[in-house]
């Protein structure tokens, strides 16, 4: 079995260069955050602060979301500027699972109602909170809600063809109306605080080091898997069938692939992928609240997989990772600066570097090869 | 969409083929007898009578207007006659059939600009537009067998591009492109191949292949050609039909046709 999978992903790897070196470089990360962490005495220079392994856990979940974006985007070209209500939804249901965890340790000491319903005077739980208190239905919550979501959306844009910017809009549409729902508090999520102070999952503190670094490790796992699984779609036929939708719909349409069938699938994936990076960065952060359904949000995750390139996947996590972490060093040095910042990256990459950093170095290391190939001489050509 | 060429507008794409084969027991595969075809009150086809065999490989030529391109969106039912009978062999009423059915029962049309996978290479786009299960599962779990790599490489050597297998399509040349579409058409196996201006663009180098290409399908497929470049026509050498404001004017050989007074004073003589 573990052989197995173990020659599909060595298969899947072979041309992919920069997989390689991006599964690489999370694997001694993952080894080696949990250390500097839990093993290296806080007096030691060397040890991580538990809220930097929470930070990198959060890069970690926006890697998943990009990963998920650029699937769409990159290789089914269906520019979608409302994936943060996917990512959202899987963060809420992972919230409400949470939320159940409390029990009778919230403010008010109700056994049942989390604080806010209680604020507000309800009295029993609402239907659609039933079943949170099981982890297995959270989970399942977790795919579904924003499969589910994707189906219906996708089933109807993509039967009736629209695409490009009517798309994006629509999408953008989409995760402002959930926003603006979700505000409300007789929605029964939280309204604008949303759902917080959480207290364990599965049994274990949340504050507790260990099952911040255990969150961290399942951050990198769930990337590491929801990138391989990307992959196995992209280099499959599948994958060669979207590429040849986005660079000529009708002409696929022509040789009989149903298009709004593959574009819907690979939303609906991409949708499921966002919900669990979602459901991932909810209990790193401890709140989860409908500003993260704002569409800038969506916009932000396009300028990541923008920066690192669309269309290699790892290109999208080497963008989460720079441009959340320049976010992070903004909003603590020049918070009223960072909105400029990002649109000032967005026009830069669009114009210099159409195919992101990861386009730039390839472009680099062909020039390189071609300057190599030119030195050592044209005989052997013929 | 953008090109305009989206002759799939119909929802449902059943690629099952109508029950039964083509019936060519009488020789012709293709039969069009007073097809009239009006735009607004002006005959783009005026009972036009043609018949193609079966194997044939015919050459239409005529001037700008004569309805020669009408005349394949006939055929190929983009375009609904107004007047007369379009069969496709024996039995096949073409004008009861969707365009998706036209296709399936092989009639395959390409057009004058290629379109082609630019992202894929040459290998990809023939694999993509091989006859298999389309579905969205099916395409996951796909995994060429042996047979159809075999196919593959078939059409390959066919069109010419062994040694760009692996070459992206979009580093190709114009008539390297045009050709990698005629294999994307072959690997549907198609019974009767509609070609609109094939060589506009080429080098005379690429023309000459172009010639040969569409010769060796000769007898395996049917093949109509629209072409108004006359070398070209004369270099595949085979019976040529002149249209002319909408109808048959003269059909025959090269030489015969050229000789005629009548395409000479409409047509070459100009
Ligand atoms: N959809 C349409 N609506 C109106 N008129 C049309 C339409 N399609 C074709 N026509 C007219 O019908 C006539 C025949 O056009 P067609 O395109 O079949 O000619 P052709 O022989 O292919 O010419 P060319 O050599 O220029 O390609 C032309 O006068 C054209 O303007
Ligand atoms: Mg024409």
């Amino acid at each position: 079995m573990s052989m197995l999978s173990h020659g599909i992903v060595r298969t899947l790897l072979e041309s992919d260069r920069g997989g390689r070196i991006f599964l690489l470089i999370l694997a001694a990360v993952a080894l080696a955050i949990p250390v500097a962490n839990l093993v290296i005495p806080e007096s030691s220079s060397l040890h991580l602060s538990a809220y930097t392994v929470t930070l990198l856990g959060k890069y970690l979940c926006y890697a998943l979301l990009a990963v998920a974006l650029d699937l769409i985007w990159g290789y089914c070209g269906i520019l979608s500027l409302g994936h943060g209500a996917f990512f959202a939804l899987g963060g809420y249901a992972m919230g409400m699972y949470l939320m159940r965890q409390i029990g009778d340790r919230g403010v008010y000491g109700h056994p049942e109602l989390p604080d806010f319903m209680v604020f507000l005077n309800w009295q029993e739980l609402p239907w659609y909170w039933y079943g949170f208190d099981q982890f297995w239905f959270a989970l399942l919550m977790i795919a579904l809600a924003p499969g589910l979501l994707a189906f219906v959306f996708g089933w109807f844009a993509f039967r009736s063809r629209v695409t490009g910017v009517y798309l994006s809009i629509i999408t953008q549409a989409l995760t402002f109306a959930l926003m603006l729902a979700f505000f409300r508090n007789d929605m029964g999520f939280g309204g604008n605080n949303g759902l917080t102070d959480f207290k364990d999952i599965l049994g274990f503190n949340l504050q507790s080091d260990t099952t911040r670094v255990a969150l961290f490790l399942l951050s990198a796992l769930a990337l590491a898997l929801g990138y391989l699984v990307s992959r196995y779609i992209v280099n499959s036929k599948l994958g060669r069938v979207v590429v040849a939708v986005r660079d000529a719909e009708s002409r696929a349409r022509f040789i009989g692939y149903r298009v709004e069938h593959y574009k819907l699938w690979v939303f609906v994936f991409s949708a499921v992928l966002a919900g669990i990076a979602g459901a991932l960065y909810v209990p790193q952060v401890g709140i989860i609240n409908p500003s993260e359904f704002s569409p800038l949000n969506s916009i932000e995750l396009v300028v990541c997989v923008a920066v690192g390139g669309r269309g290699t996947l790892y290109g999208a996590v080497l963008g989460a990772v720079l441009v959340n972490y320049a976010k992070t060093w903004f909003t603590t040095e020049f918070p009223e600066v960072w909105l400029f910042a990002l649109g000032g990256l967005f026009v830069l990459v669009t114009i210099l570097m159409p195919q992101g950093i990861v386009g730039l170095f390839a472009r680099l290391r062909g020039r390189a090869a071609a300057r190599k190939s030119a030195e050592s001489g044209a005989g052997e050509a013929t | 969409m953008s090109d305009g060429q989206d002759p799939m507008n119909a929802e449902g794409m059943a690629h099952t083929p109508p029950e039964g084969g083509v019936d060519t027991s009488h020789g012709p595969i293709l039969y069009l007898e007073n097809v009239s075809v009006s735009f607004d009150g002006f005959k783009a086809l005026n009972e036009l009578t043609l018949y193609v065999d079966d194997g044939e490989l015919r050459c239409i030529i005529g001037p700008n207007g004569a309805g020669k391109t009408t005349m394949m969106d006939v055929i190929t039912g983009k375009t609904r006659p107004d007047a007369g009978t379009v069969f496709f062999g024996q039995t096949l009423d073409l004008a009861r059939l969707s365009e998706h059915e036209i296709a399936s029962a092989g009639i395959w049309r390409k057009f004058q600009k290629p379109t082609i996978f630019l992202a894929h290479t040459v290998f990809e786009n023939l694999e993509l537009a091989m006859q298999a299960d389309k579905g969205v599962w099916a395409s996951l779990r796909a995994c060429l067998s042996a047979e159809q790599r075999d196919r593959i490489d078939e059409v390959l050597a066919l069109i010419g591009l062994i040694g760009q297998r692996g070459l992206r399509a979009q580093s190709l040349s114009h008539g390297q492109k045009q050709w990698l579409e005629i294999g994307m058409l072959l690997m549907q196996n198609p019974r009767l191949l509609l070609v609109d201006e094939p060589v506009a663009g080429m080098t005379h180098q690429e023309m000459d292949r172009t010639a040969e290409l569409l010769t060796s399908l000769a007898g395996r497929h049917s093949v109509v050609v629209v072409e108004h470049d006359m070398d070209f026509v004369r270099s595949i050498a085979r019976k040529v039909t002149v249209l002319h404001e909408g109808s048959v004017l003269a059909e025959g050989s090269m030489d015969q046709v050229q000789s005629d007074p009548r395409v000479i004073e409409v047509y070459l003589g100009a």
